[in-house]
């Protein structure tokens, strides 16, 4: 602990300039914080609020273009010269650890992550080799890697995401900072995995005492982890706070929004007939031929006796971390994917009669909003044309197809006149609407929701949700909804299928799998989640459910 | 969109101009250029050989001078110049055409077809096609349209390996996956889908491959396998004067010249409008 | 790992046949081989004893086999010209062009290599825009009149008649010709040197090494420039091509006595077997040099072997 009573991280009144022409003229503004010694500061804020851009300053390295910045930076009651990289330098990785997003790509590819660490460790002044083996085994030991000797031995893309970041976290502790700076450290990473990193970095920074600020995007995290809260937007600090005192009373409405936005579990729907299935699959099994040499192959099995009854209008929710063969299941019902055995029944009818494919009547019935809207619409097509496009190819005259695009932009939020515009005119959420109109296009009585909402920002995310509700409760149609994130599948499925492996581990009633899970796993999926206490809602329980935000989709 | 273009149209760099403006002089000269003088390119006059350029002062009255068969340097450039452009231009479209069709069926289809192209492009990989091409004209007759044909294979493996791989990304995009889903065919897939997102690259590429097929073919009659006389090409001029280099200097140097500028405004053309495509560049902001 | 070494010798050895197969055929129907693979001067029955040697009154695929199996006993015909065996013409003249080639190819990956990597460490200055140009410049220039132009100045201002029998009498006779036929491969190698070197400074490791407070130096060193070098060594085996293509023209300027021109003047007067030899040569070295690039890579490069633990 610094007994000198200096906080070790003071950030007075910092603004870096945008270069001109830029959207607006300050990525940050304005920015004061201070970090004690041994407490969890939470940097919260969407995309583009200058969340990361602090975290680079405070380590001197503003990206060369942002060359006009003022205000001061303070560690351990010393001023830092951010523009003096060699003044940073011995602070960098010594003083003060990173830690990325992107844990693999921010190792260098073609050395050894032993040789790494122990890279780290030398250029701090640790020359004794011997000296230098035994803290790296401390280190890999501290991180919780099992086989260290071959863990060190590896390269990074040999590793997988959960382990690479235990040796970024390595590398960012090796030298006992006073300070660790964490920029979206678990987004990339299950969440599963998410769980276990928080809990050892938090762990560590403990144990160190050392000043930990963290950047994230996500509030059940934030309320798991932090001591002190701190709120971002536009490249200014709206709200800051203790931990309790900002999750029991947000102050600022951008806070309140955010907090809203969170997805909440949607009440229990009363018993109910069953409606008739829609879709249902019959112990698909899907097998994938990975080469390796020239006529050598390995088969990994991809999908596993995996069966699920859809019903019309309701809302059936795949989870699943990466690997569990969720995806691959819904590309074997669109019949993208020839698989190996089981059957799909659309209505009743058994697809298996026209061998491996869809019939375009049969396609009409079944669509899809896929994860990444920024290349799920063709970007040489006006945005009109492919939802026309979409109704044409089920039928539709020109007029017509024109006609009802129009009608279905308006129906998921957008203009009518947007119709001659180019998919790089519009913002994530916006195009998440038109990838939507162009499903709903043929109108299907299946829409399937493949990581729909995962690349979006909280907020952008809670509208979409809150748009496929709307357009189901409007127009009946069943969805199947695949996600990672359990917090988005309480929110809006009415029955869940958890899948690990390519395996279906449990099946039922959202309620009953999130109240009484009966697997193992699920129950560790379930601990695994951010917020599970939901802390985080306690302040807007009252005013979340009256909460109106205004829609994104207005003009590009 | 409008706004876009206006702003970027005055943003081209003046080099690029510079290059544009070259171009145009070039194709106009190559279209018109017989024009400006009163003797035919084959016209052949004793009493004037080797006659040093009127432009620069020699006081003869052939602007550009004679070679050393007393044909005016002017009339014999600009069909050179027509020549050259005409074989660079319909040999480039030659390979684009192949060697992008090729890239694209071998993405398509993958399997047994990809592994054919793919070693095609190997053993294209592994013979210069000067090399080729000097096999191939001396094995059989020299003739324009073998000559053009030839030319026109200059690079194709590049389209190949481009092609397939633009298209072979395009189709893991989400746009593609949607039309399957819609139940679009093939045709409509490939054609209005995939096609103009991998028309960029080939744009690109076949800025690339011009100044390439115009080297190859300078080359080849400079070398004086390529065009063959009567007929003439700026490589073609350029080898006639290769032995009188020293002492008639603009039989060499002016050709020479041409080619050089012509190859390099292209390149700069090219290089302009890869930074503007390039989809990697485009739209990286700070924030 | 052994199964990727073998499967790219297997490739390399299938491109190889595939060449061979293209120059079979073309002889084949381009006329009579058999005039053209037996000595000079041979009287009409060696000309025939030659045509049932070849078999040409065999179907083709038999002929193809033989033609094959000559090969493998070092039978690849005699000039039509010197009545010499085509490989001992091609000998005589290969030690110029290695010397020739070697140069250039040595010159244009130093400089080259340098100069991108300047522009890189140097990104937007003006050395950067100073050595894009150079690529452009390089990249447009014809060979034959870049060669034309040293020979010229050689001569106006120096004084010096470059390329009179093309001996290396002095350092000055051998420099030129390679720096004119090493030009483009310069350009190309100081451009593709660059991008690779910026676009790992811009890589997410870079900045997490900076972070780590790695000193530039290292960072340059023993990171960055090991990563771009992966690349840039691929361009190895596609210069080659550059400077085989480069060095028939370059000779040809300078009368530089080696297997390009030997190669003109077999297209000139027809000399089909030596011809054929050298094309088949060029082939050789072609995929012989991809081959050692690709297993290079693989050593460079340990996310081409595959998961070693996984």
């Amino acid at each position: 602990m610094t007994q000198t009573g200096h906080p070790v991280l003071g950030l007075r009144d910092l603004s870096i300039a945008l270069p001109h022409g830029s959207d607006r003229d300050f990525a940050v503004q304005d920015i004061s914080l201070t970090v004690q010694a041994g407490e969890c500061v939470c940097l919260v804020g969407e995309s583009g609020s200058g969340k990361s851009i602090t975290g680079q300053a405070i380590m001197g390295m503003i990206p060369p273009a942002l060359t006009r910045h003022s205000g001061q930076v303070t560690f351990c009651g010393r001023a830092l010269d951010l523009d003096q990289p060699h003044a940073m330098q011995p602070l960098r990785g010594r003083e003060i650890g990173m830690i990325f997003q992107e844990p693999t790509a921010s190792l260098d590819p073609i050395m050894r992550v032993g040789a790494q660490i122990a890279e780290v460790l030398a250029v701090h002044g640790l020359r004794d080799r011997t000296q230098r083996r035994a803290r790296l085994r401390q280190l890999l030991d501290a991180v919780h890697l099992p086989d260290p000797d071959r863990i060190a031995q590896s390269y990074p893309h040999e590793l997988s995401g959960g382990q690479a970041q235990r040796i970024v976290i390595a590398m960012a502790l090796a030298h006992d900072p006073k300070l660790i700076i964490a920029d979206e450290p678990t987004t990339a990473l299950d969440v599963t995995t998410q769980a276990e990193i928080l809990r050892l970095l938090k762990g560590l920074q403990k144990a160190q005492g050392a000043g930990l600020l963290f950047i994230t995007h996500d509030l059940g995290v934030v309320a798991d982890i932090a001591d002190h809260v701190i709120v971002m937007q536009h490249g200014r600090i709206v709200e800051q706070g203790s931990r309790d005192a900002f999750f029991s009373n947000p102050q600022h409405p951008y806070s309140r929004k955010l907090l809203a936005a969170l997805p909440q579990r949607r009440p229990n729907t009363a018993p109910r007939p069953a409606p008739p299935v829609v879709l249902e699959a019959r112990d698909i099994s899907l097998t994938y031929r990975k080469h390796a040499g020239v006529l050598r192959h390995t088969l990994v099995p991809a999908v596993r006796d995996v069966s699920l009854q859809l019903r019309r209008g309701q809302t059936h929710g795949i989870v699943g971390e990466s690997g569990s063969g969720k995806s691959s299941f819904v590309r074997c019902l669109l019949h993208l994917e020839r698989f190996d055995s089981g059957s799909v029944h659309i209505d009743g009818q058994d697809t298996a009669q026209w061998g491996g494919t869809l019939p375009r009547s049969l396609r009409q019935r079944i669509q899809i909003v896929l994860q990444d809207p920024y290349t799920a619409l063709n970007p040489r097509q006006r945005i009109g044309d492919t939802i026309a496009e979409a109704a044409q190819i089920h039928g539709a005259s020109r007029d017509d197809a024109r006609a009802k695009a129009r009608d279905l932009l308006e129906l998921v939020g957008l203009t009518p006149a947007a119709y001659a515009r180019y998919p790089h005119e519009f913002s994530g959420g916006q195009r998440q609407r038109i990838c939507i109109a162009r499903a709903l296009a043929p109108e299907p009585e299946i829409l399937i929701a493949d990581e729909a909402v995962s690349a979006l920002d909280v907020s952008i995310q809670a509208q979409i949700l809150a748009l496929f509700r709307d357009l189901q409760d409007r127009l009946g149609f069943a969805i199947l909804f695949v996600t990672h994130d359990l917090r988005v599948a309480s929110a809006i499925c009415d029955d869940v299928t958890v899948m690990r492996a390519g395996r279906v581990v449990e099946q039922g009633p959202m309620a009953r799998i999130f109240d009484a899970p009966s697997a193992e796993y699920t129950r560790h999926l379930l601990e695994a989640m951010p917020d599970r206490g939901n802390f985080a809602l306690s302040g807007v329980s009252n005013m979340a459910a009256q909460a109106q935000f205004p829609t994104d989709g207005v003009t590009p | 969109m409008a706004e876009n273009t206006t702003l970027s149209a005055a943003r081209i760099p003046f080099v690029v101009r510079l290059s544009m403006g070259f171009l145009a002089l070039f194709v106009l000269f190559a279209l018109f250029g017989t024009w400006l003088t009163p003797y035919g390119f084959r016209e052949t006059a004793l009493m004037h050989r080797l006659e040093a350029p009127g432009l620069f002062g020699s006081g003869s009255e052939y602007v550009l001078g004679t070679d050393a068969r007393g044909r005016d340097l002017v009339a014999r450039l600009a069909v050179g110049a027509q020549i050259t452009l005409l074989v660079a231009v319909v040999g480039t479209l030659i390979g684009t055409i192949f060697g992008s069709l090729l890239g694209l069926i071998a993405a398509a289809r993958r399997g047994y077809t990809e592994a054919a192209i793919m070693t095609a492009v190997d053993v294209q990989l592994s013979l210069p096609i000067i090399v080729v091409a000097l096999f191939v004209l001396a094995m059989f007759d020299n003739s324009f349209t073998l000559l053009v044909l030839l030319i026109g294979f200059t690079g194709w493996e590049a389209y190949a390996r481009l092609v397939r791989a633009a298209t072979l990304s395009a189709k893991t995009q989400g746009y593609v996956t949607a039309q399957r889903v819609l139940g679009a065919g093939a045709a409509r897939i490939y054609l209005r889908h995939i096609l103009p997102n991998v028309f960029n690259v080939i744009l690109v590429q076949f800025t690339v491959n011009l100044p390439l097929t115009i080297l190859l073919e300078t080359a080849l009659s400079f070398l004086g396998l390529g065009v063959q006389p009567p007929m003439t090409s700026l490589g073609q001029i350029m080898s006639e004067g290769r032995d009188r280099l020293l002492n008639a200097w603009w039989l060499t140097l002016l050709p020479g010249t041409l080619i050089f500028l012509l190859a390099l405004s292209i390149s700069l053309v090219g290089d302009w409008l890869r930074d503007r495509l390039d989809p990697t560049l485009r739209g990286r902001q700070i924030a | 790992m052994t199964r990727i070494i073998l499967f790219k010798t297997l490739r390399a050895i299938i491109t190889l046949l595939v060449a061979v197969t293209l120059v079979f055929l073309f002889i084949r129907l381009s006329g009579d081989p058999a005039v053209a693979l037996a000595p000079p001067d041979a009287p009409p029955a060696v000309i025939e004893e030659y045509r049932q040697r070849l078999g040409l009154d065999q179907p083709l695929w038999t002929q193809y086999l033989s033609y094959i199996g000559g090969m493998f006993q070092g039978n690849f015909g005699y000039s039509i010209h010197t009545g010499r065996s085509a490989p001992s013409l091609f000998m005589d003249r290969l030690p110029a062009t290695l010397l020739l080639g070697l140069t250039a190819l040595g010159i244009s990956v130093v400089l080259g290599v340098t100069l991108g990597t300047i522009a890189a460490l140097r990104h937007n200055s003006a050395i950067d825009r100073m050595v894009m140009s150079f690529s452009v410049f390089a990249f447009a220039m014809p060979n034959f009149f870049f060669g034309l132009l040293v020979v010229l100045t050689g001569a106006l201002v120096f004084g010096v008649y470059f390329g009179g029998s093309g001996a290396t009498r002095s350092l000055g006779q051998l420099l030129a010709p390679a720096a004119t036929l090493g030009l483009a491969t310069m350009g190309s190698f100081a451009r593709f040197t660059r991008s690779s070197l910026l676009e790992t400074l811009n890589k997410p490791f870079m900045t997490a090494l900076a972070a780590r407070g790695v000193p530039f130096r290292r960072r340059l060193l023993r990171h960055a420039v090991p990563n771009a070098a992966i690349p840039v060594v691929t361009m190895l085996g596609l210069s080659l091509g550059g400077i085989v293509a480069g060095a028939v023209v370059t000779e040809q300027v300078f009368s530089w006595p080696g297997v390009g021109q030997l190669l003109i003047r077999s297209v000139e007067t027809r000399d089909i077997a030596v011809l054929q030899f050298i094309v088949l040569m060029i082939a050789l070295v072609m995929t012989v040099t991809n081959l050692l690039v690709d297993l290079l890579y693989l050593a460079l490069d340990p996310r081409m072997r595959g998961g070693r633990n996984g």
